[in-house]
């Protein structure tokens, strides 16, 4: 059987190909086994295979390539904008911080100076009134002292004014006549005592 | 159908492993001419298809924040251009274009041939020795228009010492034409290696002791070949950029 077949493939090449299947069968039988050594296929198989490569050629170089790099670069440009507007953000951020760091910064030194000053302002302001109110209370003092002083001086000439009057009118009650004279030395003496 | 009554009558398994590399002429049933839409065609054109539904379908909105099939897309897209730049450096990137055709068929063509009942183009041998030789001819075109006769330095190790340097010369002309060859066959055996052994753990299931064990086989071996899918489309790339760095910096 083998060998009718092997005849067949022999005689018949380009039947054969018409019973591809057939063939096949007596080429194994006969020892020749694989269908890609047939070289009846090989033109046609070559031909559609340019076809195809020729076409997903064009397809690619025409349509896809082109479209998926444009859509790649578009993408990595907007990531590439993105990253650096974030940056630019990130950057003002950063500075905006500073401003207020140094705003505040600024705000705590001027209130400490400020209250300093008022610290000093007001120290000052009570030095003098202190002064004021002590020149005020040295003034009202030697002013009560001097009163004093003239209400003591008045009351003693007032006394020596009295014991005269009051020596003169008790001589007089006694009977004698006093000289004045005597009498005023007699109670300046007396006063002194 | 002769042999498939020979074969039930050796032990009732059926092993044809590699019947599902046939190239069919789809709509007659004449020999397959170079212009005949076959099985080939139909999956190729479907590769199209994916490449033309993922690249402009899904990046049709142009969307800065994209949508999940754009971003499958740009994915697609920043791998393979990150990879030509890094191998070839920044004056291979206007290959990329090219780089990435072959890429996405190779990529879809290892998929689809995953899917139940489909064909596979790039387990063809027809079809990765053109893309081999292609990406073969294009490298020595490029290096020799860039480079002039100093392309051949290529083959000249200076950093060896003196006396090894014809011998090693010899052994890297020899290699240099290796490349295209292993290049297709590295990828269409991959394939077809793959794709004949889950069919030979599939004929096993016929009988029944063994079909459990054939099953998680043909499971274990499908997980593989996903890999495998991805990972031989990676590898053709790459190797084509560092071919293609070859050519553009040829000096060791």
């Amino acid at each position: 059987m083998a060998d009718t077949n092997t005849e067949v493939a022999h005689t018949a090449t380009d039947v054969a190909t018409a019973h591809g299947a057939d063939m096949a069968h007596g080429a194994e039988a006969g020892g020749a086994s694989m269908p890609q050594l047939d070289p009846s296929t090989y033109s046609n198989q070559i031909f559609w295979l340019l076809v195809t490569l020729v076409v997903i050629y064009f397809v690619l170089s025409r349509i896809a390539l082109p479209r998926i790099a444009a859509v790649l670069a578009e993408r990595s440009g907007t990531i590439t904008n993105d990253i650096a507007a974030a940056e630019e953000l990130k950057l003002k951020a950063t500075e905006a911080e500073a401003t207020y760091n140094k705003a505040l910064a600024d705000a705590r030194a001027e209130a400490a100076r400020i209250v300093a000053d008022t610290k000093a302002q007001i120290q000052s302001d009570l030095d003098v009134e202190i002064a004021k109110a002590d020149e005020v209370i040295a003034a009202k003092t030697a002013e009560g002292a001097k009163a004093i002083d003239e209400i003591r001086a008045n009351a003693v000439a007032s006394v020596e004014e009295v014991a005269k009057d009051t020596a003169g009118a008790i001589v007089a009650a006694l009977g004698g006549t006093a000289d004045q004279a005597v009498i005023d030395a007699e109670v300046a003496e007396q006063m002194k005592g | 159908m002769a042999t498939d009554v020979h074969g039930e009558e050796a032990g009732g398994l059926v092993f044809h492993p590699l019947d599902q590399f046939e190239v069919k002429s789809l709509f007659s049933d004449g020999p397959v001419n170079f212009i005949s839409i076959t099985n080939s065609t139909l999956w190729m054109a479907i590769a199209v298809l994916c490449v033309v539904l993922l690249f402009v379908m899904g990046t049709r909105k142009r969307a800065i924040i994209p949508t999940r099939t754009q971003s499958i897309a740009e994915l697609f897209y920043g791998f393979i251009y990150k990879m030509v730049e890094d191998v070839t450096g920044h004056d291979g990137v206007k290959y990329f274009p090219y780089i990435f055709t072959v890429f996405l068929f190779i990529f879809f063509a290892n998929f689809l041939g995953l899917l139940p009942l489909s064909y596979t183009p790039t387990a063809q041998i027809a079809v990765t020795a053109v893309l081999g030789f292609g990406v073969f001819i294009a490298v020595t075109i490029i290096g020799f228009v860039k480079n002039g006769a100093s392309f051949l330095g290529l083959f000249w190790m200076s950093d060896a010492p003196l006396v090894l340097r014809p011998v090693i010369a010899i052994i890297e002309v020899i290699s240099y034409f290796v490349r295209p060859v292993s290049h297709s066959i590295r990828l269409a055996g991959n394939l077809t290696a793959g794709h004949a052994m889950i069919k030979v753990f599939a004929g096993f299931a016929a009988i029944a002791a063994v079909a459990p064990v054939s099953v998680v086989a043909i499971a274990a071996v499908y997980g593989l070949e996903v890999l495998v899918a991805g990972i031989q489309a990676y590898v053709f790339t790459i190797l084509t950029c560092i071919y293609l760095k070859d050519a553009l910096h040829p000096a060791h």
